[in-house]
């Protein structure tokens, strides 16, 4: 079992099982929560599926923002030291367990 | 009242089943609507990410579910009755009834018109002809991926967006392509001169055959399939399958016929409303009354006018006012444009495009309008601030790449 664990706008907490080897935003997505628009479909287009991460596995990392990532959180209004575009999170066994928060809509 | 009518009763109907109307249902459930939704599509799949279609799809890259804008449960979960696989092809606004091509009539309390367009065809002689392909659905999608092993020479007619990322799918797995634009450069409707430039050298370089003011005359077939395309100065190509992206037709009809003001397009107020009652228009069809009064095909408008109309149907009046944003993704480059350009006087390019990474900003009357951004995500988002305030930035200013965007303070006025 791989779960993901979503806190979304108000403030509540939802688990579910991940599926491995798509990423975190359609993991979300596909679990049906709204609030996250993932306007561009998850090619680093944009930033309508920023997110936090609350909690990591003690195990797990997640690679470093690429430029491009950095940069478009950069234009957010609600970027924070654990900000992450959940379209570039690969999600893995060793991910589970995560917890995130959907960002506040821009 | 019958029951059966009862039944056939929507508080409001969603005619449409792209970005626009899946993000209507959407976030009226997110508002607190609680009347019942139908959601008519003309498409049999349900709701999918339409770009993915020219890009990751074509390529055999990301596979179809993958694609679905929500999970296929969402739409019982938050009761949207998904009518699929017909169009709406008479509304009558008085009567507050939509009818289908399947012959069945449904009253609604609001309408939400968000049908999207449709791909402009060829018109020429021999247009009709098989291997003549569009992308728009994933139903014309699929019907060029069926005939693309067995193809080897493509023609592109149409240098817009659309034609450009096929253009490096293709020559990415090994086809020959000849692009046709008939104007004198690529993305002439939509970008400036050195965006044009920059991505007719790049197609080249890649080896696309790149041919400017170049008109299409008629297409030949032999056996019904289409085999020469031949151009308005009289040469002859040979052609496996041609692709057209020459623009889409906005399907307004209905409405149009119902009495919506509009003509390319259905005009509409700041909160989406059409002329009619209780009707909304929003998306590729829709066209915006005040400012420049154009239509943006768009995923972001089709999206923000959604929530504008949906809050709107809510009693929640918030005008549309979200800068628009607009991507397209080419071989390793990555555009990205905001604000729009419509209208511009001037450009300053920013950096220098044989780096492949540089920006085009556009200006009218001194302010900025839009930027064209090409792996330069950071000039994306910091130019995003520039455009929402009309910012008056020196030129020079504006082409030096030592300093960020951010770091520029607009001019006195």
């Amino acid at each position: 079992m791989s779960m993901i664990s979503v806190r979304t706008r108000d403030g509540e907490l939802h688990s579910f099982e991940g599926r491995v080897g798509t990423s975190l935003m359609e993991n979300i997505r596909s679990a049906g929560f709204d609030e996250l628009l993932a306007m561009c479909g998850g090619c680093l287009s944009c930033a309508t599926c920023h997110l936090y991460v609350e909690e990591l596995p003690r195990t797990a990392s997640l690679a470093t923002p690429s430029i491009d990532e950095s940069e478009l959180l950069e234009g957010s209004d609600y970027r924070q030291e654990n900000s992450r575009l959940s379209c570039q999170i690969p999600f893995d066994e060793t991910l589970s367990g995560i917890v995130v928060r959907i960002a506040p809509e821009e | 009242m019958t029951r059966e009518n009862h039944n056939r009763f929507f508080d409001c109907v969603i005619v449409g089943g792209g970005h626009g109307g899946s993000q209507t249902a959407a976030a009226l459930r997110q508002s607190g609507f609680t009347g019942r939704i139908a959601l008519i599509g003309a498409e049999p799949e349900v709701p999918y990410d339409r770009p993915s279609l020219s890009k990751e799809y074509l390529a055999g890259k990301k596979s179809f579910e993958r694609m679905h804008l929500r999970p296929e449960d969402f739409w019982t979960s938050r009761q949207v009755e998904l009518m699929l696989g017909r169009r709406v092809t008479t509304v009558d606004a008085a009567a507050h009834v939509v009818v289908t091509d399947l012959g069945e009539r449904f009253s609604y309390g609001k309408l939400v018109w968000a049908a999207g367009g449709e791909p402009r065809r060829l018109s020429c002689p021999g247009s009709e002809l098989a291997g003549i392909c569009y992308i728009r659905s994933k139903a014309d999608c699929d019907a060029l991926v069926e005939v693309l092993p067995g193809a080897e020479r493509i023609v592109i007619v149409g240098g817009g967006y659309v034609g450009l990322e096929a253009a490096a799918v293709f020559r990415e797995i090994g086809k020959d392509v000849i692009l046709v634009e008939a104007l004198d450069r690529v993305l002439a409707r939509v970008a400036g001169e050195p965006v044009s430039r920059f991505y007719e050298a790049e197609h080249r370089a890649h080896g696309v055959d790149i041919r400017l003011n170049c008109g299409v005359r008629s297409l030949e077939g032999s056996n019904g399939r289409v085999r020469n395309v031949v151009l308005a100065t009289g040469e002859k190509i040979s052609a496996d399958i041609v692709v057209v992206g020459i623009g889409i037709i906005p399907s307004a009809g209905p409405l149009i016929e119902a009495g919506a003001e509009g003509s390319n397009g259905v005009d509409v107020d700041e909160f989406c409303r059409t002329s009619l009652p209780d009707i909304y228009c929003i998306g590729d069809c829709a066209r915006l009354r005040h400012g420049p009064g154009i239509r943006i095909e768009s995923v972001q408008n089709a999206t923000d006018q959604a929530t504008t109309a949906a809050k709107a149907i809510c009693g929640d009046l918030k005008p549309y006012d979200a800068t628009p944003w607009f991507w397209s993704n080419q071989y390793d480059l990555r555009m990205q444009t905001v604000g729009l350009n419509y209208g511009f006087d001037s450009v300053v390019t920013r950096g220098n495009p044989a780096s492949r990474s540089f920006s085009v900003v556009y200006l009218k009357d001194g302010a900025v309008l839009a930027l064209d951004c090409v792996n330069a995500s950071r000039d994306y988002v910091q130019g995003r601030k520039l455009v929402d305030s009309s910012a008056r930035i020196d030129r020079d200013a504006l082409a030096d790449t030592s300093k960020q965007l951010k770091e520029l303070s607009p001019e006195a006025l």
